[in-house]
């Protein structure tokens, strides 16, 4: 028996539709239940006052620190890496041997579950070069981590500069470098800004590869080498070991909260480059 | 002076560039350094296929957490492959432009939200409804599998609308003009050529899945065995390296490296397979 292409085509709109729906109720389900549960817990006084009894009552102030400090640490040494890389990737060469096994290797890099980042910043950050578990170790192993997004987003950023900008600063006389740094890295910038945007979300949403390299240390961290606690590590903790529901929630809460606006920012400014292109 | 300034700036370039990749050589390195000569003097038959896990008396056999990661990971795929493959069509087939433009960075909005959120949502939310509607202990296999699927969405559908948009239009229009409905036109002609496309999405999907460690600890439960239903509690090996690794010493941690190692190359296979299917969609245009 043959169904009626009229009927399969019903069909096939209910359930392709039903599953997007799925999606996006589950979405806004998960985002809804902790803000609706942590909100209440969330305030002024919870993000500036410091834990008590393990986290059981008082605030969330030094985590919050760590959530800064960690994903800042990890920006400022990925960026300048990451953008000089899609640099010589997009105008220094040509399609070589040796750009193809860079690619390669981003592209693993990036595909490398967080628990083997956090692994190897142990055993090289922390044990090898002796920085113990510290802001410095998590940070550096975050920046290895990041690095792949903010070479990929550079690289689309960079190579999304119309090729005429380059051919008028070349027909003026400047060198390679000279366009490099007045013309399309000024250009590309909303574009590089969105990736490092997109990899700050990403390192403060991160909890394997943080906590063998941080630490969990709940003290108001004084130097780069002190331990720190991040917020999802917190969070992490308090749900885990069952500490206490209601103070998982507000930091839940906080951590969403936060990583939103990371990402609708992102996404803000890459509109913004979009529509200024076209 | 200037010429040279030229030169040096591109050799500062290329060695930025290769410090890039050289990060990805020392994890290899450090990771198995660790983890490949315990391998070798434990015995790889021993570790892989050994269902002993008894670290306090030097048993390391992780076989019960790869049939786990194995299945969680198939779980998840069954949960989320077919769920994000009929998303990503329904949104770039069926969907007026301007509103898949708002829908698709909201559906990659679901990938930004910590695993930590989504283990904490499979407990309260999830594990509760398990155990009152299947019985068992709640956290088990099934939750970890459902939890990972949602959390696979956002790489399944995002890919996946990437690769059906690059299709021709012509197609489309070509099947149109033969008097094909949408549908008809969508699994015959849309869905053929951007095959290799979403196939590629569903295996990053499947990497991020088996790569997946703080939700899974969470929802799975965490005791090591070789489950027989999807109710049974289980520890996949990224679970395995992270629950262990804060006391491990000695033979112990060297285990846990070791289960890195398998990971690792369990997943630049996956990453290396995804690769060249992306790569033979592009040769095909």
């Amino acid at each position: 028996m043959r169904i009626h292409p009229r009927y399969t085509q019903r069909g096939a709109v209910v359930i392709l539709g039903g599953a997007t729906l799925l999606t996006l109720v589950i979405l806004i389900f998960i985002i809804v239940f902790i803000l609706e549960k942590g909100l209440p817990v969330l305030g002024w006084n919870f993000l500036t006052s410091n834990p008590e009894d393990m986290g059981r009552s008082g605030g969330i102030f030094p985590t919050l620190i760590g959530t800064i400090i960690l994903p800042l640490i990890a920006i400022i040494i990925a960026t300048p890496l990451g953008v000089f890389t899609s640099v010589y990737l997009s105008e220094y060469t040509k399609e070589t041997r040796a750009t193809k096994i860079i690619r390669f290797g981003t592209d693993c890099l990036a595909g490398i579950p967080s628990i083997i980042f956090g692994l190897f910043g142990y055993i090289f950050f922390v044990i090898t070069l002796g920085m113990g578990w510290s802001l410095l170790a998590g940070g550096l192993t975050l920046a290895v981590m990041i690095l792949p997004t903010i070479i990929r987003t550079s690289e689309e950023a960079i190579r999304a500069v119309p090729k005429s900008y380059r051919e008028v600063s070349f027909s003026l006389g400047a060198s390679s470098w000279q366009t490099v740094k007045k013309v399309i890295l000024p250009n590309a910038l909303p574009g590089i800004v969105t990736g490092v945007m997109l990899s700050i979300g990403r390192s403060i949403g991160e909890t394997a590869a943080v906590i063998f390299t941080a630490g969990s240390s709940l003290r108001i961290p004084t130097s780069l080498l002190d331990s720190a606690r991040t917020m999802s590590v917190h969070f992490y903790i308090l749900a885990r070991e069952g500490i206490s529901a209601e103070n998982a929630y507000g930091t839940a809460a906080a951590l969403i909260i936060a990583v939103l606006l990371v990402n609708l920012s992102a996404y803000w400014l890459m509109n913004r480059f979009i529509s200024k292109r076209s | 002076m200037k010429l040279f300034g030229e030169k040096a700036v591109r050799r500062i370039l290329m060695v930025t560039a290769f410090s890039a990749l050289s990060g990805l050589l020392l994890i290899a390195l450090f990771i198995l350094n660790e983890g490949l000569p315990f391998i070798f003097k434990y015995g790889i038959k021993e570790f892989l296929f050994s269902s002993d896990w008894y670290p306090h008396l030097g048993k390391f056999g992780i076989y019960p957490m790869i049939v786990a990661s194995l299945w969680v990971t198939l779980g998840a795929m069954i949960v989320g492959a077919p769920l994000g493959v009929f998303g990503a069509i329904f949104l770039s087939e069926y969907t007026p432009r301007p509103v898949m433009k708002i829908i698709k960075p909201t559906i990659e909005l679901l990938a930004a939200i910590p695993s930590v959120v989504y283990g904490f949502i499979g407990v309260m939310v999830l594990a509760p409804i398990i155990r009152a509607n299947f019985g068992g202990p709640g956290l088990s296999l099934l939750a970890a599998s459902i939890i990972l699927g949602i959390m696979i969405l956002p790489t399944v559908i995002s890919i996946s609308i990437d690769s059906i948009l690059a299709v021709p239009q012509s197609y489309r229009e070509g099947s149109y003009a033969l008097g094909a409905t949408t549908w008809q036109t969508t699994h015959m002609v849309t869905i053929k050529a951007s095959k290799s496309g979403i196939i590629a999405s569903i295996i990053l999907g499947l990497g991020r899945a088996i790569g997946e460690t703080m939700a899974v600890i969470m929802v799975a439960g965490n005791s090591v065995n070789i489950p027989n239903t999807p109710l049974d509690s289980v520890r996949t090996l990224t679970a395995n390296i992270a629950l262990e690794m804060s006391y491990a010493t000695g033979m112990h941690r060297q285990a846990l490296f070791a289960t890195g190692v398998v990971l690792l190359i369990v997943i630049i296979i996956l990453n290396s397979l995804a690769s060249v299917a992306i790569r033979k969609r592009m040769v095909k245009r």
